[in-house]
């Protein structure tokens, strides 16, 4: 059948598992498997991102960005995590130790729960629950509690304000992100991820829903660029005026768990939008064209969905370098008078469409 | 023992230890943080039971909503160093006794109901039955409940709204 099914590759190694192990010991060593693979790769998208920041901003700003370490400059992210890593950590004399040190694992940990619920290919899926969507945006908002905390036990302004606006911008911005996916969930008629993809079979649901959909694609990128406190939402760590938001007191490798955590965040964000607006790693179709949809099969779904992924975060990047950053009552006035009342006008669009049937 | 037991007698543990951190601390954000333990607990109790979706809601709800909420009111009330005050004895005496009446009557309610076997046909519950279930006004249906908590809603919504608009006469 199909040469890029990983659901063999998955249900083999279970079984060899469980031929030799009890069933605690098979859970247990399954486990620590996927913990392993997807702190790996946690890793990697790390430095691979951080590098894509670096080239992309120097490209927009007519640089070069990083050439000395390595070959055009590739090995400079490893370079600056193991500078990272053996930084010293530093708390402020009147922090609150435990909270301090609690808050970037709560943030992180928050990440690795939405990362665990993506489809990279098929059968390529940690977790499949049948809420999907809402398991992604439940788990995403712990990450907020951590931000908080961060800027509270810090002991110091700057955090505070920081943490308090970008409290108030992720917990606005959620609302569009929720809503406009939601969009997609009354055209899809699921919430699982596996499903989502499977009903994009004949075609993309942003070529598929008509405007409706357009409309929530291009409020779920905005919104989602803004939950994950990204430039030309990046107040909450707004250099210029705050030095670097709620984490300016952190350093060293709890410094480096919210930086991660903020990269990975925008690879969340982006993967969602490609698995639910542009077919994840379902290949470009069209329609019944048997012969087209054939040769696109040839690509494997990891390349297509590592491709819409890329696509998706160079676009969060582009917008990050070409806007000027907003003022917190432009970023609230956005959220509340425009966002949320398009989204809502163009959920009962999409329902109404669907209910007629005039969708593809 | 299998895996979900060990899990069991884990969290349980573990969520009798910082609901008690939680009332004894002395620092307001902390006591916050554990109740947010407290909270994953039961969330990580419906997972267990294969409830996904009341996990999910748990988590939306309680730790995404209600415990941010707390926090920002946290932030906007108190400072780092503050600490609250021990209550008096003859106050704590009587919030221990209150709290064991109470306790007494749950758990006397619950050893004292039958529960009724779930009359689910299917393998699996899935969030498309929950949605249905919801809006369906037949027997068993929950339409009634609700429109009335969405009406309940809207309305404390409006009167947030009245009292951020509230102007005092004279300043302007």
């Amino acid at each position: 059948m199909n040469i890029y099914d990983f659901t063999g590759l998955t249900r083999s190694i279970h079984e060899g598992l469980s031929s030799s192990m009890s069933p605690l010991a098979v859970t247990v060593t399954e486990f620590v498997i996927i913990a392993f693979a997807f702190m790996i790769f946690f890793t990697i998208l790390g430095l691979v991102l951080v590098y894509a920041e670096r080239k992309i901003c120097a490209f927009f700003q007519l640089r070069l960005g990083p050439m000395r370490v390595g070959k055009w400059g590739l090995a400079q992210t490893a370079a600056d995590a193991v500078k990272l890593i053996f930084k010293e950590p530093m708390i402020t004399k009147n922090a609150d130790k435990f909270l301090f040190n609690l808050a970037p694992f709560i943030v992180i940990i928050s990440t690795f729960m939405a990362l665990g619920a993506l489809p990279f290919a098929k059968g390529l899926h940690a977790l499949d629950f049948d809420i999907g969507i809402l398991y992604i945006s439940a788990v995403s908002s712990i990450g907020v509690i951590g931000i908080l905390i961060a800027g509270w036990s810090s002991d110091n302004k700057y955090s505070l304000i920081g943490a308090m606006r970008s409290g108030a911008q992720v917990v606005s911005y959620e609302l569009s992100v929720g809503l406009s996916l939601l969009t997609i969930v009354v055209l899809a008629e699921s919430l699982q991820f596996s499903e989502i993809i499977a009903s994009q079979e004949a075609g993309w649901w942003i070529f598929r829903g008509h405007i409706p959909a357009l409309i929530a694609f291009c409020v779920f990128m905005i919104a989602g660029t803004a939950e994950t406190n990204r430039g030309p939402f990046d107040l909450a760590e707004a250099e210029s005026e705050l030095t670097a938001g709620f984490h300016t007191e952190y350093s060293g490798l709890k410094f480096a768990f919210f930086f991660l955590a903020e990269f990975v965040n925008m690879f969340i964000i982006a993967a969602i939008g490609a698995t639910v607006f542009l077919g994840g790693w379902m290949p470009f179709h069209i329609g019944h064209w048997a012969g087209f949809n054939q040769i696109m099969d040839f690509i494997p779904p990891i390349v297509w969905f590592f491709g819409k992924t890329g696509f998706l975060i160079f676009l969060m990047m582009w917008f990050k370098w070409t806007f000027p950053r907003l003022r917190i009552d432009q970023l609230l006035t956005l959220e509340w008078k425009y966002l949320l009342p398009i989204n809502l006008i163009n959920i009962l669009i999409m329902a109404f469409v669907v209910l007629m049937g005039w969708h593809f | 023992m299998n895996a979900l037991t060990i899990i069991f007698y884990i969290m349980a543990v573990l969520m009798v230890v910082f609901s008690i951190m939680a009332v004894t601390s002395r620092k307001l954000l902390r006591a916050a943080i554990y109740l947010l333990f407290v909270l994953i607990g039961v969330a990580v109790f419906y997972l267990a039971v294969d409830y996904m979706f009341l996990a999910a809601v748990q988590v939306v709800v309680y730790m995404g909503g209600i415990l941010v909420l707390i926090i920002f009111s946290i932030l906007l009330t108190s400072h780092l160093g503050e600490r609250l005050q021990v209550v008096k004895p003859t106050t704590m005496l009587f919030a221990a006794v209150l709290s064991l009446v109470s306790a007494g009557v749950v758990i006397s309610v619950i050893n004292g109901f039958t529960f009724i076997t779930s009359t689910f046909e299917g393998d699996k519950l899935t969030v498309a039955h929950i949605g249905q279930q919801l809006l369906s006004y037949d027997q068993f249906g929950y339409v009634l409940p609700f429109e009335v908590i969405s009406i309940l809603l809207l309305a404390a919504m409006i009167a947030a709204i009245a009292i951020a608009k509230y102007k005092h006469q004279g300043k302007s």
